[in-house]
């Protein structure tokens, strides 16, 4: 456990962009362990990019990315997520050429080399012991699922990679709303029982301030405002402008 | 009707060749989505490290061997030489870079070994197999040539379903932005995968050169023959890379034996059922992707 004075993740003065395009200005946020924390921001905002970034999917162009104090600002992803960042990009996150068991065991090739069969075995179990609708469909080909039991799937393969630190990507879109409240539920349960420090980028600034601790809103690449999600879901004037709720 | 038996064996023999060479430009196409122009000219250049060694050792196994060996070498010095670096330009010039290179392994393999026909050795006889004195139209070597293609097909496809080895090259050809968040290292599949490229290349080269003969073109036309039968199958498949070859063998094989002046016709017809193919199904007979509707 790192201690509290160490954020989980610490993002400082990142720059990031595509091309000749900032799409991240000297944007810094801060998590502590188990904590959610809702990006929040119209499209365009540089919240996907934030996550790319933090994954590694693109290399900052300067700033840190923190994790328990460490700068890792610069590594691959296959690096990323063997330090504890796993990340869950938006839609088309399941392989649906492959079954729902492969997807799976896709998630544990971050391991190291050595971890025996019947480890893979038992956290494979594990995870379709979680997520009972997937067992039932363990030799099913992905593309045959649901929407919401793709999510499921993309989220227990993420969690496979044993993260410290999930980054979620709009896991709500296209989602029912009943779909929609089980994920957000799914959420809240991995940072409170499974001390999993939650980055969460949402569309739908409502329901993910309903379950977050602390929310940053970006605009066009800039943190706007950094502060506790009740503040936030409070504050009339900020959600009109830039939330639209 | 013994005629068309014949065809059929013969066109089943070649068809296995055809087989290999789409297969490994399968491979190459799921990895990088590019078709490997050279893959032709690699074949043909570890088939003449295989002929050296069966004239050295004098053994047609350890030049088989060598030749397997040297085409996995070749394959995966070629993806981390001259591909790598074209892999984050535009497409096309990873496939101009293949034709480059196209030449100039047919160039140095004119300057190495000469330009002069080579035969190349078999393990078994090349006399036609008879059933109680009807000719089949195929010999030991045939039914070996069908064979070797055959078990290392199955040997790949086994490895592909059933190995973490093959699910990471798998999960690295369908998404490679998943199979990175995850932890694979996509670059080193990619080398994986010219690498067993390289091998059944190889395979093609050294079965295919006793019936062919061996010069640094040898193998253009084989090339052209694979790559047919890779597109009939949709490029992204191994099972219709193999149907796609026998397929073309088979057809080649009966108009080259009932067509007027059928050998010469070849490879128009090689290229008439390309055409259709490719208007009534233009992602191949076996492609996963869906058509995209717009």
């Amino acid at each position: 456990m790192s201690s509290d004075t160490v954020p989980a993740l610490a993002v400082e003065e990142l720059v990031a962009g595509y091309g000749g395009v900032t799409a991240l200005d000297r944007v810094s946020i801060s998590a502590g362990t188990a904590a959610i924390t809702a990006v929040l921001g119209a499209n365009g905002a540089g919240k996907t990019t934030l996550l790319r970034a933090v994954s590694g999917m693109i290399r900052p162009r300067r700033g840190r990315i923190l994790l328990d104090g460490t700068d890792q600002a610069g590594r691959s992803p296959e690096q990323m997520v063997r330090a504890g960042v796993a990340h869950v990009p938006e839609g088309q996150g399941v392989i649906p050429e492959l079954t729902v068991e492969e997807n799976l065991r896709v998630g544990m090739m971050s391991w190291p080399r050595g971890r025996s069969r019947a480890d893979r075995a038992a956290a494979l179990d594990e995870a379709f012991g979680r997520f009972p609708p997937l067992a039932g469909r363990r030799r099913k080909l992905a593309a045959t699922l649901s929407g919401g039991e793709r999510q499921m799937l993309v989220i227990a393969r993420a969690l496979l990679a044993r993260p410290h630190v999930l980054l979620l990507d709009e896991p709500s879109l296209g989602l029912a709303p009943r779909v929609m409240a089980q994920v957000m539920d799914l959420v809240v349960r991995l940072s409170r029982e499974h001390g999993i420090t939650i980055i969460l980028v949402e569309q739908n600034a409502r329901s993910a301030l309903a379950i977050a601790d602390h929310g940053v809103v970006l605009n066009l690449g800039r943190v706007v405002v950094s502060a506790d999600a009740a503040t936030l879901a409070a504050d009339v004037a900020l959600r009109h402008h830039y939330l639209g709720f | 009707m013994v005629e068309f038996l014949q065809f059929t064996l013969s066109g089943i023999a070649f068809g296995m060749i055809y087989a290999a060479i789409a297969l490994s430009l399968v491979l190459i196409w799921r990895g990088t989505r590019l078709v490997n122009f050279a893959q032709g000219a690699m074949a043909m250049l570890t088939t003449y490290v295989a002929i050296e060694v069966v004239y050295r050792t004098g053994s047609y196994w350890m030049g088989f061997a060598a030749a397997l060996a040297a085409g996995l070498v070749l394959g995966a010095v070629c993806e981390l030489t001259v591909i790598r670096p074209t892999l984050n330009k535009p497409p096309l010039n990873a496939v101009i870079v293949t034709i480059g290179l196209l030449i100039l392994i047919e160039g140095l393999a004119g300057i190495f070994f000469g330009g002069q026909y080579r035969s190349f050795p078999t393990a078994f006889s090349q006399t036609g197999l008879k059933i109680n004195g009807t000719p089949l139209g195929v010999s030991r070597y045939d039914v070996f040539v069908a064979a070797a293609v055959l078990v290392t097909t199955l040997a790949l496809a086994a490895t592909f379903r059933y190995t973490s080895a093959g699910l990471r090259m798998r999960a690295a050809a369908f998404n490679a932005t998943i199979a990175r968040l995850s932890g694979i290292r996509v670059a080193r599949v990619l080398t994986v995968g010219w690498a067993l490229a390289g091998l059944l290349g190889a395979l093609a080269g050294v079965l295919v050169s006793p019936s062919t003969f061996l010069y640094p073109n040898s193998m253009d036309t084989i090339f052209v023959f694979g790559f047919t039968a890779a597109v009939i199958g949709g490029l992204d498949s191994p099972l219709g890379a193999v149907v796609g070859g026998l397929l073309l063998g088979l057809a080649l094989s009966y108009a080259g034996g009932y067509l007027h002046n059928g050998a010469n016709l070849v490879p128009l017809v090689a290229l008439v059922i390309l055409v259709v193919v490719l208007m009534v199904r233009p992602d191949g007979l076996f492609s996963a992707t869906q058509v995209r509707r717009v």
